[in-house]
């Protein structure tokens, strides 16, 4: 694998002009679309994006509108990642060159129903880069808890009232599950850190085989944060360290960004309607669960 | 063209004359999203200093780069505030439409 500092960093001054994702229906201030939009311009016209049912698919191919200047397509929920392994592999077949094959789903399409086939994709070596946009909940159909919602979130499914408090499950350790499988490259970003994903994404699209992002990227919509705040929320989220930034490379974790102090977290939550209803002592417990957290990444992970 | 622009969708008159498939098109665009503003976003060129953050975190890449300033595709900015509320000079000011 070539590494990114024998290629020229992409940056907004030299990033193409052309936009891929232009136009589409994603509310104001949508941050997946953000991740969308930033990734396809590092990976450039030559590119295949599958994309399972989630808000990205709804929102970019509402016939006859196709929001989408490169070659995309909706594949079924559970199966982005077997969509994405047979362009791959079918492009090959086909003697095309110079192309790279990109998957985007969502948290519920990814850490969820998505699994499987993900795990397959990477257990065959397919020539993919996976990329996870993680807004925290089922959104497309309306605010439902996935596996990547975190404790306390209130959501359809796991409403606020008096006794329970939202969701009372934690985050799944999706990095970790992928990291797993021993990928060539996985990482995690957020859009609150726009050069940080750009350079992963860069990176990962080097990689001759599978290649796994999970980017932080926030829904108005869904969480109760006003539309210019989208960029800056998912920015508080890994100062406060509730998200955090790291990469798995040749079999090592690495944190990429390590706070001596994290921000608040109350200040963090109370932000977002979604967290609105969190008591002192729900807020605490968030607080605990988080430096457990980073006491073992931090311990377990070599890092800068 | 580095951003596609509103189309005409010409309605087939025969069943044969429309695409098979769920997917039109690459970058065919059937309409603006420009009536879901109600701020538009208006830079101040002599306080920008072409920093292009807003350019990078705009969610629809509705700016552009345009000889050296920075430009708005107003048939597609949904009106978000991202853009203004990123940039480090507080050269964009959100202006309420007028209808
Ligand atoms: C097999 C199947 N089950 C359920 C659905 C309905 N469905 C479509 S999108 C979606 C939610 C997607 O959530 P996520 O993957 O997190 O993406 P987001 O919408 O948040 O971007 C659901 C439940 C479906 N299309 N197919
Ligand atoms: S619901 Fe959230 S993720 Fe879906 S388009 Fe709207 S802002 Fe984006
Ligand atoms: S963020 Fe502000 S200063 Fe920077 S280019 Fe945009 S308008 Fe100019
Ligand atoms: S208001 Fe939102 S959509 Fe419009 S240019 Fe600014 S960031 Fe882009
Ligand atoms: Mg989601």
């Amino acid at each position: 694998m070539s590494s990114a500092n024998t290629l020229t960093r992409i940056t907004p001054k030299n990033i193409t002009d052309q936009e891929f994702f232009y136009g589409h229906k994603a509310c104001a201030g949508c941050g997946g679309s953000l991740a969308v939009r930033l990734a396809l311009k590092v990976l450039g016209e030559r590119t295949y994006a599958a994309f399972p049912a989630g808000c990205m698919a709804a929102v970019g191919f509402i016939y006859p509108q196709m929001a989408f200047t490169n070659n995309a397509i909706i594949t079924t929920f559970p199966g982005v990642a077997s969509m994405a392994s047979g362009i791959a592999v079918g492009a090959k077949a086909l003697g095309i060159q110079n192309f790279k094959t990109v998957a985007f789903a969502g948290d519920g399409g990814t850490a969820d129903i998505g699994l499987q086939a993900l795990s397959g994709m990477i257990d065959r070596g397919d020539d993919v880069l996976y990329i996870c946009y993680d807004n925290e909940a089922y959104m497309n159909t309306g605010i439902q808890k996935s596996g990547l919602t975190p404790f306390g979130t209130q959501t359809t499914t796991t409403p606020a009232g008096k006794n329970i408090h939202g969701s009372k499950t934690q985050k799944k350790n999706l990095f970790e599950i992928i990291a797993a499988h021993d990928i060539p490259y996985a990482a995690t970003a957020s859009i609150g850190y726009p050069q940080d994903y750009i350079d992963k994404v860069q990176k990962a699209a080097q990689v001759k085989g599978p290649a796994f992002i999970h980017v932080y990227a926030s829904c108005p919509t869904g969480w109760g944060t006003p539309t210019e705040t989208s960029v800056e929320i998912a920015k508080e989220a890994v100062d406060c360290g509730l998200f955090f930034l790291a990469e798995y490379e040749n079999g090592d974790y690495r944190l990429t960004r390590n706070p001596k102090q994290f921000a608040s977290v109350a200040d963090y939550l109370k932000k977002q309607g979604r967290f609105k209803h969190l008591s002192d002592a729900d807020i605490a417990s968030i607080e605990a669960h988080r430096d457990h957290k980073w006491e073992r990444m931090r311990r377990m992970w070599n890092h800068q | 063209m580095s951003r596609p622009v509103k189309q005409n969708f010409i309605r087939p008159s025969h069943i044969e004359g429309f695409p098979v498939g769920p997917q039109f098109t690459a970058g065919h665009l059937a309409d603006t999203n420009a009536g879901w503003r109600t701020f538009r976003p208006v830079v101040n060129h002599d306080t920008c200093i072409y920093c292009l953050r807003c350019y990078l975190v705009c969610p629809d890449g509705t700016i552009f780069k345009d000889n050296g300033k920075i430009a708005v595709d107003y048939d597609y900015c949904k009106g978000c505030g991202v853009c203004a509320h990123e940039c480090p000079k507080n050269a964009i000011e959100m202006v309420k439409e007028q209808l």
